[in-house]
């Protein structure tokens, strides 16, 4: 049988001030750690529930993003008369033409510009987009200069408030209508007629930049997609909306990830030397008790074992804390750049199980890296040297 | 492994031409030179003699706690020189009790915890544990302070703890370090009380480090060591 762990357990209680900064350290890196996954999770969720199954997404052939496309008037008639649309009570297709724009706006916390996505819809809208609600106001009247914004942006930006006004690109603008979309980043976003915002930003009449198509099930989206892709009057290209908005999330997602991978594998390896100095003092301190563990018969493995054990419950100790100091975080606002758009995206710190877990997990590797080699030198301390304390 | 039988006719312990060398940079220091001895179940045997003469590291070759230079160890049917670091670790847990002078009990363990170690390598049940180690601490006059610390016990109920911890798993010897080295009178007479009785009563084989002729007085073999080498026997029968 191997030494009790209680040993181990009152061994950290009896010294409480070194393995309270080990459990610190350990604390401290495990809650950066969860909070970069929680953001780069955050960030991801708010685009992934942006799309629906059920909806498509057309763009011009090889554009990456509604920046960079164009569709005619002409090929949304067409898009519109494509076999596998869902349609409205009154036999009307459920298709919305969109024209996306960039607009500066100062935030409210800082002062400092940042840009917000105005996207010029059609009055399907918001049949296509179940996910978004009038919370207060109302939706915008087709053929005026009327905004409805999200309820994300609506905190974020100086001068937007219900039933104000705002100038940009020549117009003067009335905010009707507050929409919640559920923290999705249409939240993040201004919507208005698609056909006042082409004449705004003096763009092509015949042309929009997106069309937003809802199917009549998810299932008929191949169906959907091979009829528009062998269609030769179309040069266009087809996403399901859920898979268009998980790429659009792809990058910044990776550039939180591998930049907070970055900052916690440094701090984790200063981590890792507050356990290894815990554990090499703990070791140097009880090295009469090791002695005589040794010398009533527990094997070399036997004190290995133990001493990664103390390690480890360090780390329980000190990644449960981690996580403890920043689940309040979770549901917290942040926003960044969508490289995508180049619009400024709110989103909110997402904690899931599966985070805390990988919190729990790095902080496991990094008592188990800092309690290897001092576990190491106490399985192989001379027995006879350590017992006369030397 | 071999194991130990109770022989009357050959001696428990079978020491011949032990040596022990240490080295420091490039001096070679002789603590133990070609000695020989032989000590029979049952016996308390002392050992004498100014620091440094060899007494601890005698202590250490007899527990397994060190590898002798050159020279044989025989304890019971086992040669315990030739057994490997693994081997000796599985022989010391089953043949040696070991009592040292500052006791060096576990602090965070309670006394039935620190008297319960040597068990934990059994394959005893943990109910037959909780037997063991209540008879070893009333043996030691302790079944009252059980779940005691070591930090609430005086310097000889400390000794006595580990003296429970030593007898507990029913070793076939004790190795004693200066057991009263760190107590006064009192308690040290306590303690030889107990060492005495555990020849008397349990048939125990006791070898004990001393600077204390009073605590010498105790044993039935008094033996010398100077510069490694045993100078005088003294047999009390």
């Amino acid at each position: 049988m191997a030494i009790p762990i209680i040993y181990n357990i009152r061994s950290v209680k009896a010294r409480y001030v070194s393995s309270f900064v080990a459990i610190l350290a350990i604390a401290g890196v495990v809650s950066v750690f969860v909070a970069v996954l929680a953001m780069a999770n955050g960030f991801r969720r708010t685009l992934m529930i942006s799309g629906s199954p059920q909806n498509a997404i057309i763009l011009r052939g090889g554009a990456t993003s509604e920046i960079e496309s164009s569709i005619s008037l002409e090929q949304t008639k067409i898009i519109g008369d494509t076999a596998g649309i869902q349609r409205d009570k009154d036999g009307k297709a459920l298709i919305s033409p969109e024209v996306v724009g960039i607009q500066c706006f100062k935030l409210r916390s800082s002062g400092t510009d940042a840009n917000v996505q105005i996207r010029g819809v059609s009055d399907n809208a918001l049949k296509i987009r179940s996910q978004v609600k009038i919370s207060r106001g109302r939706f915008f009247t087709p053929g005026l200069a009327e905004l409805v914004v999200g309820s994300n942006a609506i905190k974020s930006y100086d001068g937007m408030d219900l039933n104000g006004k705002i100038k940009f690109g020549g117009e003067e603008w009335t905010i009707v209508g507050i929409m919640e979309a559920g923290g999705s980043s249409f939240d993040s976003e201004v919507w208005c007629d698609h056909n006042i915002l082409r004449q705004t930003y003096k763009g092509n009449e015949n042309s929009f930049q997106s069309v937003t198509v809802q199917l009549e099930t998810p299932e008929t989206f191949p169906a959907f997609k091979d009829a528009i892709s062998l269609d030769p009057r179309l040069t266009v290209s087809v996403e399901q909306e859920i898979a268009y908005y998980e790429k659009r999330s792809e990058m910044v997602f990776t550039l939180i990830k591998v930049l907070g991978f970055l900052v916690a594998f440094v701090m984790g390896i200063g981590a890792i030397f507050g356990a290894l100095n815990t554990m090499y003092s703990a070791i140097s301190a009880r090295s009469t008790e090791i002695a005589t563990l040794r010398a009533i018969g527990f094997s070399e493995r036997s004190i290995l074992f133990s001493f990664i054990l103390e390690s480890l419950f360090l780390a329980l100790l000190g990644g449960a804390l981690g996580c403890i100091i920043i689940i309040p975080a979770h549901g917290q606002m942040a926003s960044t750049i969508n490289w995508q758009t180049f619009s400024h995206l709110n989103f909110s710190f997402a904690i899931s199980t599966e985070i805390l877990l990988s919190g729990m997990i790095f902080a496991f590797v990094m008592g188990f890296l800092g309690g290897l080699l001092p576990a190491w030198r106490a399985s192989r301390m001379p027995v006879a040297v350590a017992l006369r304390g030397l | 492994m071999n194991e130990i039988k109770e022989n009357q006719t050959k001696s428990l312990i079978q020491v011949r031409n032990l040596s022990k060398t240490y080295k420091r940079g490039n001096e070679k220091i002789e603590v133990l030179k070609n000695l020989n001895l032989d000590i029979n179940q049952g016996e308390f045997v002392s050992f004498m003699g100014p620091s440094g003469s060899g007494k601890t590291t005698l202590l250490n070759l007899l527990g397994g706690l060190d590898v002798p230079t050159s020279g044989s160890v025989r304890i019971g049917d086992a040669e315990i020189t030739s057994l490997s670091g693994k081997q000796l670790t599985s022989w010391r847990a089953r043949h040696v009790g070991f009592i040292f002078q500052l006791y060096n009990l576990i602090p965070v363990l309670t006394a039935f915890q620190n008297v319960e170690l040597p068990l934990l390598l059994t394959k005893l049940s943990k109910q037959d544990r909780k037997k063991h180690v209540e008879a070893a601490l009333s043996i030691v006059g302790l079944g009252n302070r059980m779940h005691h610390y070591p930090r609430q016990l005086s310097g000889g109920q400390e000794q006595r703890v580990a003296i429970a911890r030593a007898i507990v798993s029913d070793p076939s010897f004790l190795l004693c370090d200066e057991p009263t080295g760190d107590l006064d009178r009192s308690s040290a007479n306590e303690i030889l009380d107990l060492l005495s009785r555990l020849i008397q009563e349990f048939s125990k084989t006791i070898l004990m480090v001393t600077h204390d002729p009073i605590a010498a007085e105790r044993s039935k073999k008094v033996l010398h060591l100077e510069k490694g080498v045993l100078i005088e026997a003294q047999n009390k029968d």
